[in-house]
């Protein structure tokens, strides 16, 4: 007599379930990548403010030409030693506004590596000024 | 009490991994739900590097301008001529009256020469979008 088997339970092996997750979470983990944005913060200038007189002695005008040369205060200095020479500055008169002017030729980069030495010497006060029309 | 030792050195205990695929699966949703997409792809631009850079504070109130080496000018999605500059500063306003509290990102190539950045400050600041973030990567030095 052939004995009947019993109704068998038929379960579909999900052993592998967890290798499957794994696969995937690897693909997010590989195929992600992280955004970057972070860089030196300003605030321009408003358009509406009137020239406002300032004490001269307040100012200290930084110029950036065409060459790459920095021009501190009618002296020409490396941009290395920008951040140096202001943090000395700001020591002798907190209340300092560092004026940042460049010509149109100027590269980027150096306009850059001279607000980040500005940044360095925790110049809180510094101006953008409009290029002289040429 | 013979019998209880002999017990214990047979007891074979097997963790129940049963649960893996579950734990996985969390893992992965919390991926899935943190990854924050990147919208706009923008131009292909070389930051320059910079030591005292912060990050940017929320994502929501950035947008982004791209120049390149080419003086060519994309902010988030929109390409601006460079004859018409002018739209920039329509642009930027309608996105700051959106929301005030808004963080202009500037990448700009290294290489790129200021005349542009000067051209786009200036219609930056027409539009009354003062916060301007300059993108930058960590330098060491």
């Amino acid at each position: 007599m052939l004995k009947k088997r019993p109704k068998e339970d038929v379960e579909i092996p999900s052993a592998s379930m967890a290798d499957i997750a794994f696969l995937l979470l690897i693909f997010f983990l590989v195929a992600t990548t992280i955004d970057v944005d972070k860089g030196l913060r300003l605030v321009l200038p408003p358009t509406d403010i009137e020239q406002q007189e300032i004490n001269r002695k307040n100012i200290t005008n930084i110029l950036i030409n065409d060459q790459g040369q920095v021009l501190l205060d009618n002296e020409i200095v490396n941009v290395r030693d920008v951040g140096r020479i202001i943090r000395t500055k700001i020591a002798e008169n907190p209340l300092l506004i560092v004026s940042l002017k460049t010509t149109r030729g100027t590269k980027y980069a150096v306009y850059i590596g001279v607000l980040d030495q500005l940044k360095r010497a925790k110049a809180t006060r510094i101006s953008i000024a409009e290029p002289d029309e040429a | 009490m013979a019998i209880k030792i002999k017990r214990k050195s047979q007891l074979k205990i097997a963790v129940p991994t049963a649960s893996m695929p579950d734990i996985i699966f969390q893992l992965l949703i919390f991926f899935m739900v943190t990854t924050v997409l990147r919208q706009y792809s923008g131009l292909q631009v070389d930051l320059p590097d910079a030591k005292m850079i912060q990050k940017l504070e929320s994502k929501r109130n950035v947008s982004t301008i791209w120049i390149d080496r080419k003086n060519r000018i994309v902010i988030d999605d929109i390409t601006i001529p460079n004859t018409k500059l002018s739209e920039l500063r329509q642009i930027a306003f309608q996105k700051l009256v959106e929301n005030p509290r808004l963080v202009m990102s500037l990448r700009v190539d290294k290489d790129a020469d200021m005349g542009i950045v000067i051209d786009v400050q200036q219609e930056l600041r027409k539009a009354n979008t003062l916060k301007v973030n300059y993108s930058a990567l960590q330098s060491a030095t």
